[in-house]
């Protein structure tokens, strides 16, 4: 039986649940050779030794035919042959190993995004091919220009030319002409409209031209545009899957499935989204409740963070509604789930996230708003040559349909679709490195308007785990023999006392009270741990001042009763992030779901002078909304449940690693680990970013104001054409490049 | 000249041959995990080829 410690686990890693056998076996595939299956999620393999030991150790069983390990997406794929159970072995073996591993079902996340970045990085092969070798024959037709090649060489390489583009415009061009009639379809346009008209006409006048034998066919220029764009295309699509699939495995993580007991008294485990209201859910210490619902037997002490953001557990007993997503900390729970739809407080939360995203409006990226002006503009200077052309000069319609086109092709957006995803790119790996992963294309763009921070209290600016206040004015004695007492309790506050006296061996004879607390009997009575009223009887109620800081009260026979104070500890970098914040120039708020007199303290200790304290989800979300009409842009940084609709109503959000899955859902940012200089990090590169990409934007549009009127003139050939395509895109992307090299402190 | 009438369909060959081994790589799934194979090379023993995962699962 392979069981991991669930709780609140030391250095603030993600919290896990306990696996169970059923956890494995409905994963289990079974494929028509007879062989069975299974795919796991591996959490900590990182490097070459972690492959061969967890391949190694598998392949070891017998009839295990395959172990293959993903590095980069951490997936395992494990097959066998013989019985079926044998799965749950191969699991037990790899936590034994110290990795833990979750089952997932590979179809549902198969998602259809990997197969359009698959689907990407073939056309960009066959556009690459296809560039290489057009221009291999292009600059045989320019040198002829110089050195009197005779015209039917040129046409047999202009034909030659044209065999490879077609197919392969008409093959690598589909992303961008599917794009663009979805954008004229809906009577809008985007930066793929320009790019399909000036790639299927410069092809389709080059055609002509070579069945006319003239001198001038710009097929490679088609082409190697696309070959760019496509470049472009696919490092945006590989930054961001990079991301979501690194999200993606934290959510997977932590999917609770729940134990459903039956009527008639037996178990099974199923996944929380289809357990059916009425049910009757069992919810052993140590788990997070899946549903909402009623508690039906059992007293136990909530941890309710995740929802409320309140760091104090609650208690809870036979009547009291929970809802999904809380801790049960000590006892043994049978819950009732209720209504399974549009009651939850989940739903509730969803909707309102739906409203403030609604209200936030759908954000235009800097690229497309760009190209809303610019691809008019392109086409009407096109139109204007091919009229002034053909009307004004007299010439064919032919040549003025070249030279229109020439115009098409040096405005091109080649340099401006890459100037953002080259520089995107380069800050999500900058940013991936520093453990901060971005789900949104347009969050750094958004970032960089940033002028307002609000943080969340419990779990964002603290770590969310309370730890014993002075410790060293407590009686050593009384502590260890507190700490031996909490060695086995799963309660935040238990924990927060091993983690301050670490070491002491787990007292034998320990009861926990759910509710209550632990008690222990010696010959000397009963030795008692936990809540005041409880633990000391209520005689000596009024002996000790009350304090707003959780406590735990020891109390034994014949002895003063001893109690420990604890408090939620200030993330280690909160107090130097605020400062370099409001150096830098941001306004900094504190938006807290807590008590009054618990925030004030939190945000005396870090220098915040705006502050709100118990501030419900919908107050959250109404404070930004005002906030945005002062025409502030917030970045909001929460990681509970109630936090969720605020982050997305913000300008732009982040999340800690941590937070809840929901929040997470909504976060723009995702940060790793304990530090929240992460936050400080993130604006720092968007600003830099967002220079890069105005100076990218610039450069490009730069280039076109000064060939356009070359092109206009009829001055363009297709060498011409070539050049400043290139450089001008070998100029962004080494632009970009410096966001790499320039490391910000 | 006549030598281009060589030269052109070779090139193209090769070019062509280098695209459909691209294609290959793609489909059996190579492309997959740049990481892994990044560390796998540094492995000194013999590794079995990975099972084609397409075909179990379609």
């Amino acid at each position: 039986m392979s069981v991991i410690t669930a709780g609140l686990t030391a250095g603030g890693q993600i919290e896990i649940q306990p696996t169970r056998p059923d956890d494995i076996l409905p994963f289990i595939r079974r494929h028509p050779d007879g062989s069975w299956s299974l795919d796991l999620m591996v959490e900590g393999a990182h490097c070459g030794a972690c492959i061969s030991r967890i391949e190694r150790t598998l392949l070891r069983y017998d009839g295990v035919r395959s172990a293959r390990l993903n590095l980069s997406t951490r997936r395992l794929h494990v097959a066998w042959t013989g019985a079926r159970d044998e799965g749950v072995a191969l699991h037990a073996a790899l936590e034994q190993l110290g990795y833990r591993a979750v089952a997932f079902d590979p179809e549902r996340l198969a998602g259809k995004d990997l197969a359009r970045e698959q689907d990407l990085l073939r056309c960009m092969a066959i556009a690459g091919f296809a560039a290489s070798n057009v221009m291999i024959l292009s600059i045989s037709v320019w040198a002829g220009h110089s050195m009197g090649m005779g015209p039917g060489t040129r046409g047999l390489l202009h034909w030659l030319s044209a065999l490879i583009a077609l197919p392969t415009v008409a093959y690598a061009g589909r992303p961008f002409f599917t794009s663009a009639w979805r954008a004229l379809r809906a009577g809008t346009t985007n930066m793929d409209v320009p790019i399909s008209v000036g790639v299927l006409l410069a092809c389709a006048m080059s055609l002509s031209e070579t069945i006319r034998h003239a001198p001038y066919a710009y097929f490679d220029s088609a082409v190697t545009l696309l070959f760019f764009l496509l470049v472009g295309r696919y490092l945006d699509s590989r930054a961001r899957g990079h991301a979501r699939a690194a999200v993606e495995r934290l959510m997977l993580l932590r999917t609770a499935t729940v134990t459903v007991l039956a009527p008639d008294g037996t178990r099974s485990s199923l996944p929380a989204d289809q357990v059916r209201p009425g049910a009757m859910i069992l919810v052993a210490p140590g788990e997070r409740i899946g549903v909402d619902g009623r508690v039906a037997m059992g007293a136990s002490s909530l941890d309710n963070s995740l929802v409320t953001g309140e760091s104090m557990p609650a208690q809870v007993g036979t009547g009291d509604r929970v809802y999904a997503g809380t801790l049960n900390l000590d006892g043994l729970l049978h819950v009732e789930a209720l209504a399974v739809g549009e009651q939850t407080l989940l739903s509730e939360i969803g909707r309102l996230m739906e409203m403030a995203e609604q209200r936030r409006g759908r954000y235009v990226a800097l690229a497309d708003r760009v190209a809303r002006l610019y691809a008019p503009v392109v086409h009407v200077l096109a139109l204007a040559t091919f009229l002034a052309w053909t009307l004004v000069m007299g010439v064919s319609w032919q040549v003025g349909l070249l030279h229109a086109v020439a115009v098409l092709i040096i405005t091109c957006p080649c340099a401006l679709g890459l100037a953002v995803p080259a520089v995107q790119v380069i800050a999500s790996g900058r940013l991936m490195r520093a453990g901060v992963l971005l789900k949104s294309a347009t969050a750094l763009e958004r970032l960089a308007a940033v002028d307002t921070v609000v943080f969340d209290k419990t779990g964002t600016l603290t770590i969310g785990r309370p730890e014993l206040v002075d410790r060293d004015k407590l009686p050593r004695e009384a502590l260890e023999l507190a700490a031996a007492m909490a060695a086995g309790s799963r309660h935040v506050l238990a924990r927060g006392l091993v983690a301050a006296c670490p070491d002491m061996p787990l007292r034998a004879g320990v009861r926990e009270v759910p509710g209550c607390g632990l008690v222990l009997q010696t010959p000397e009575g009963e030795v008692r741990l936990g809540q005041r009223s409880w633990a000391v009887g209520g005689i000596e109620e009024d002996q000790a001042p009350h304090t707003p800081l959780p406590e735990i009260w020891l109390a034994r026979p014949g002895r003063p009763p001893v109690v420990f104070r604890f408090e939620d500890q200030l993330r280690i970098d909160a107090a130097a992030t605020v400062r370099k914040l409001r150096q830098q120039g941001y306004q900094v708020e504190l938006l807290s779901g807590d008590r009054e007199d618990v925030a004030a303290g939190v945000a005396l200790d870090l220098g915040i002078e705006t502050w709100r304290a118990a501030v419900m989800p919908a107050g959250k979300t109404a404070h930004l909304e005002a906030l945005k009409r002062a025409g502030r842009h917030v970045l909001m940084v929460g990681d509970g449940l109630n936090d969720a609709p605020a982050l997305a109503a913000a300008h732009v959000s982040a999340s800690p690693s941590t937070a809840a899955d929901i929040s997470q859902t909504a976060a723009d940012a995702v940060f790793q680990g304990q530090r929240l200089g992460a936050v400080v990090e993130l604006l720092t590169v968007a600003r830099q970013a967002e220079r890069l990409v105005k100076q990218n934007m610039v450069m490009s549009i730069g280039y076109n104001v000064l060939a356009v009127p070359l092109a206009m003139l009829g001055l363009v050939t297709p060498l011409i054409a070539a050049v400043t395509m290139s450089s001008s895109s070998l100029l962004v992307v080494g632009n970009a490049l410096r966001l790499a090299r320039s490391r910000g402190r | 000249m006549n030598i281009i009438g060589f030269l052109i369909p070779i090139a193209l060959i090769l070019g062509g041959l280098g695209v459909i081994a691209f294609i290959w790589c793609l489909r059996s799934n190579q492309y997959e995990d740049l990481e892994g194979a990044a560390w796998r090379i540094l492995d000194d023993d013999d590794d079995e080829p990975p099972a084609d995962r397409n075909k179990p699962q379609a």
